[in-house]
């Protein structure tokens, strides 16, 4: 069993995670993808027809709360921007997405 | 005659303070002894800041300490823990205290809220010395991925402690805290405690909150306590469970007292022994029979199980984590604290983008959904072993720890040393590590691992304190 995988889906699946990688890091990645897979693939061979899912092993379903203020699990709004490196005016600053034509 | 009388005085003067200077107290010791008054806080803390002092050079157990811990404490004089100094994990958010998750990309965070396990620390009086190194995000089971430098095994120094909770096993056997907290997805508290020779609780999942744990793998992550001795464990245990409300996954169960569990014989239980004829594990398993023969002679019996093979849980861990990896992580965006997502280590960026890359369309059947059948097929055969045996018991990992460098070029580290740990966490079961073996030429542990039904830590709390008191494996019962 060999997995390949080819450095232009890297660059997609580095895309799609919004990951920045270097060409360097590009090949790295392929060669742990491609041993990782080679160790995962191994469960194809498992027969799970009319197996059910397992997403979670509390078995709790729905669980609400109350909807009441809790003053105690409140930030003021400077404990909410105090590790924030670009703030405006009480403001986070995002990066900008679109750009002007 | 004089000099004589004062050399012996001197001498028993000398005694007296190296008694006083490498106590190395168990959490039971240390709180016995405060209540009595035989020993105060100002003494426990230069135990403990001498420790500190004299090893975190070299080996790199602490990223932050609080310089305020001592005046704390002093404070919590009439609270249950009386103001012991507990070591935590970076990645449990402490309010005005830095947690880095051992990641350069959260290197200024400095949280405005405190974790639920954290807060219920505090509340019984426990007080933060510090924050552990770990593997960056919890991703690893050695410290190697940690960005602020690996941390080194306090029992033999070319070794690795393991890991994720590697800083945390590491504080607990140098003494540099009296008890630590760690968190477990898939063998994170007990794998680095097999390793350093110390205690590791994984509790049931649910059992102890998440909230404000710098999140894994959602649904298997598990905060426990990491000890000098099992009953240490259950102490703190009692205290860091409970119900969270704003916590969905937390079990709505009252919380038993788990130190009743201590000190009770284990006659007439039924032990399962897992993995004994495993193919790769010849050579521990010739130490670790030998051993099995202890719950026997305690009364117990021991039938060797013919259990499902643990290299499936691998694959789904493998698969389980990288995809929550991949979500949990996928929301971060370092706008609100931390740096922007070009500053993920190696490690982060692997898992983030196998992740992305298992759960997208057309992979996501294949991988994913396969993974968590197969996760049921575990869940069915715990279920199936538990109708015949109260405890089930097996090597904690597949061998001794690793030495240094060990991680290097290998994707898989962690989860192929997890192998015996893996399905039990994936089906949210407890499970505690002991010391059960001690390699004299390098001073290097062996561990045991002793799992039980969901909520039924009791159950591994008993068994464990019975082998831990009828053998000599534990460094703090000697």
């Amino acid at each position: 069993m060999s997995n390949k995988i080819t450095t232009a889906q890297i660059k997609h699946i580095a895309e799609l995670a919004f990951i920045p990688i270097t060409e360097n890091e590009e090949n790295s990645l392929r060669g742990a993808f491609e041993e990782t897979l080679d160790v995962i693939s191994e469960l194809q061979s498992m027969d799970v027809s009319g197996v059910e899912p397992t997403n979670q092993v509390t078995g709790f379903e729905n669980v609400l709360r109350e909807d009441i203020v809790n003053e105690e699990n409140m930030f003021s709004q400077a404990e909410a921007l105090k590790n924030a490196k670009h703030t405006y005016d009480g403001y986070f600053v995002v990066p900008r997405i679109i750009n002007e034509k | 005659m004089l000099s004589i009388r004062m050399t012996v005085i001197l001498l028993y003067h000398e005694l007296l303070m190296k008694n006083n200077m490498n106590h190395k107290f168990t959490l039971k010791q240390a709180l016995d002894e405060l209540k009595n008054n035989e020993l105060s806080l100002d003494d426990l803390y230069a135990d403990i800041n001498k420790s500190i002092a004299d090893q975190n050079k070299k080996l790199n157990v602490y990223l932050t300490l609080d310089d305020k811990a001592l005046d704390k404490a002093k404070k919590e004089k009439n609270s249950p823990l009386m103001g012991v100094p507990i070591a935590l994990k970076d990645n449990y958010c402490t309010k005005n205290l830095r947690t880095t998750a051992s990641s350069t990309i959260l290197d200024n965070f400095v949280p405005a809220f405190e974790s639920t396990v954290s807060k219920n620390l505090k509340k019984a009086g426990g007080v933060v010395i510090g924050k552990t190194n770990m593997d960056a995000w919890a991703h690893g089971s050695s410290t190697e991925t940690s960005q602020y430098g690996r941390t080194l095994n306090p029992r033999n120094t070319d070794y690795l402690p393991g890991g994720s909770s590697g800083g945390s096993t590491a504080a607990v056997a140098a003494n540099m805290c009296i008890a630590a907290l760690g968190t477990e997805t898939a063998g994170s508290i007990r794998q680095p405690a097999a390793w350093c020779g110390v205690v590791g609780l994984k509790p049931t999942y649910g059992r102890c909150s998440r909230y404000g744990i710098v999140a894994m793998c959602s649904s298997t992550d598990s905060p426990g306590p990491i000890t000098k001795t099992v009953e240490d464990s259950a102490i703190l245990l009692n205290y860091l469970a409970g119900h969270d409300p704003l916590e969905g996954t937390t079990a709505n169960l009252e919380v038993p007292d788990f130190t009743k569990a201590i000190d009770k014989d284990i006659k007439g239980l039924k032990i399962g022994y897992l993995y004994k004829d495993l193919k790769g594990l010849e050579e521990i398993t010739k130490i670790f029979a030998e051993e099995m023969k202890v719950f026997e002679k305690l009364g117990a019996t021991v039938e060797v199980v013919d259990a499902m093979n643990p290299k499936h849980g691998i694959s789904i861990y493998t698969i389980v984590q990288r995809g929550e990896v991949s979500s949990n992580l996928g929301r971060y965006d370092g706008i609100r604290y931390g740096k922007d997502r070009s500053f993920f280590g190696d490690e982060a960026k692997r898992r983030i983008m196998l992740g992305t890359y298992t759960l997208s369309k057309g992979y996501a059947d294949q991988y994913y959904n396969t993974a968590q059948k197969v996760r049921t097929l575990y869940i069915r055969d715990y279920e199936r072993l538990f109708k015949i045996y109260d405890v089930l018991v097996a090597p904690t990992s597949p061998g001794f720890a690793k030495k240094i460098g060990a991680t290097e070029g290998q994707a898989m580290f962690g989860e192929l040393e997890d192998l015996l740990l893996e399905a039990s966490s994936l089906s949210g079961l407890p499970g505690i590590s002991i010391p059960c073996y001690k390699d004299n030429e390098t001073n290097l542990y062996l561990g045991m691992n002793i799992i039980a039904p969901m909520y039924r830590e009791d159950l591994v709390i008993q068994v464990a304190d019975a082998f831990e008191k009828a053998t000599n494996w534990n460094s703090w019962r000697n």
